[in-house]
């Protein structure tokens, strides 16, 4: 038998003719398996998110405060410090280029320091964010490096944290001086003829942080009546 | 079990991501320059690679095949989301310092690769599992690779160890004069201390492969005298 039989048409069962799947049909039910998968995923992430919210806040907060903390003593005020603040619009002369928000201690009520916010930029490789506190006599209570992306190991002494000289850090010779002490000629960098260290190999990260917390440390002599009269909470013009 | 323990030495050893498969170096290149970093961006994948493996294992017969790619994305991107928020909420002062690199996490192929290629088509248990092996695997490469840079780089290791355990503090291995070795600390160190540590495990496999064969014709030519006498 060369002829190969056909096989019997009873055997093969009746299938009913499926509707012809059109591209429409296929995605819509793809995407209603999708929409399922992203619906049941989007519920466990807004658990989490509900169930984190607060720690986070909480330790926003707290790093907030412990940051503030490095340049004004937590003892030397009394008001609640995150909530007495002004908003900034962005200011050259302290190299903000956004809205940034400056903290005013008060001490019994009285002006003790404003904690505010500059940035260099001018660094060795791009923006370096300062935190000061400068009290009401003018005096620079202290500045630390908030961020930077100095080169590690040479330029990143200006960061207290990555500074390797521990008993002397770079950052603190800044502590406690005012602009009557040191006259704006002086505030620089040794190598330009003031009175500031800067380390061999990496002066650039030293006279960019040197210069801009000499120039925010005079605009919060020049502003500071003008910051601590605004009513808090409120955009200083 | 048995099973259990092929799987775990893959991941760990034989097929180890870092040294091996060599995929997901974005973070193992970025991370590793302290042992403190590498090893908690290690355990950062630990946990997305564990629970990413038990979820797609758990929901494959769901999972159409046609559209797993983007289920398994969405998977693995909700997980590390979570991972994200969770480290941030109750290890917060690790996570400053890992943060920009969780989300990172998302495009580690390595995550979708085991993912594809292993909780797709395997159970729950043997999933889980490679998932996690596999970045263990990771984190000890992650780990050595730290120590190695930090030591050269710096002469301490566990530089930031007190962002997790609040009491400990780095350990200064060589003289405090050392002048530290700058370039193993930025990126091209990574990759220098890499291609040493994979050459190293080539040589010890080498090695081990070599001693396997002596032995085999050692066997082989003692069944010949034996056969002769």
């Amino acid at each position: 038998m060369t002829e190969i039989d056909p096989a019997p048409e009873s055997t093969i069962p009746e299938i009913p003719a499926l509707p012809e799947r059109s591209i429409l049909g296929v995605s819509v039910r793809t995407a209603m398996v999708l929409l399922v998968f992203v619906v049941a995923f989007t519920t466990v992430m807004a658990l989490t998110y509900q169930s984190t919210i607060g720690p986070i806040e909480a330790s926003t907060q707290k790093e907030k405060l412990a940051l503030i903390g490095e340049v004004l003593p937590a003892g030397s005020y009394d008001n609640t410090l995150l909530d007495d603040w002004v908003e900034l619009p962005p200011t050259a002369a302290l190299g903000l280029t956004d809205v940034r928000r400056i903290y005013r201690a008060r001490q019994g009520g009285a002006p003790v320091a404003l904690v505010l916010e500059a940035a260099a930029t001018d660094g060795y490789s791009g923006r370096i964010g300062l935190l000061l506190a400068v009290r009401v006599s003018g005096e620079l209570a202290a500045v630390r490096v908030t961020e930077h992306r100095e080169t590690p190991g040479l330029g990143d002494y200006i960061d207290l944290k990555k500074d390797k000289q521990k008993t002397r850090p770079w950052i603190t010779q800044f502590s406690g001086l005012n602009l009557d002490a040191v006259t704006p000629a002086k505030w620089r960098v040794k190598k330009d003829g003031g009175r500031f260290e800067q380390r061999a190999g990496a002066t650039i990260s030293a006279r960019a942080v040197t210069n801009a917390s000499g120039r925010a440390l005079a605009w919060a002599k020049l502003n500071r009546d003008r910051v601590f009269a605004a009513a808090s909470g409120t955009r200083l013009n | 079990m048995s099973q259990i323990r092929e799987i775990t030495w893959n991941g760990v050893w034989k097929q180890n991501t870092g040294l091996i498969q060599l995929l997901g170096l974005c973070p193992l290149l970025a991370m590793s320059n302290s042992v403190v970093n590498g090893i908690g961006l290690g355990l950062a994948t630990v946990l997305v690679m564990a629970l990413s493996n038990l979820f797609v294992s758990a929901l494959r017969s769901l999972i159409p095949y046609e559209v797993r790619i983007p289920i398994f994305i969405l998977i693995i991107a909700s997980l590390v989301t979570i991972v994200d928020l969770a480290m941030n909420a109750w290890l917060h002062s690790l996570y400053v310092v890992l943060g920009i690199f969780i989300p990172l996490i998302v495009t580690n192929c390595i995550v979708l690769a085991r993912v594809e290629a292993f909780a797709a088509k395997n159970p729950v248990m043997a999933s889980t599992v490679d998932g996690t092996a596999m970045a263990l695997g990771l984190t000890w490469v992650l780990g050595l690779l730290g120590a190695i840079r930090e030591l050269i780089g710096t002469g301490s290791l566990f530089a930031g160890i007190e962002m997790v355990i609040p009491s400990a503090q780095a350990i200064v291995i060589l003289p405090e004069d050392y002048p530290g070795f700058l370039i193993a600390i930025l990126p091209p160190g990574a990759f220098f201390v890499l291609g040493l540590l994979i050459a190293a495990r080539n040589w010890f496999d080498a090695r081990a492969n070599q001693r396997a064969r002596s032995q085999r014709i050692h066997v082989a030519q003692s069944a010949q005298q034996s056969a002769a006498t």
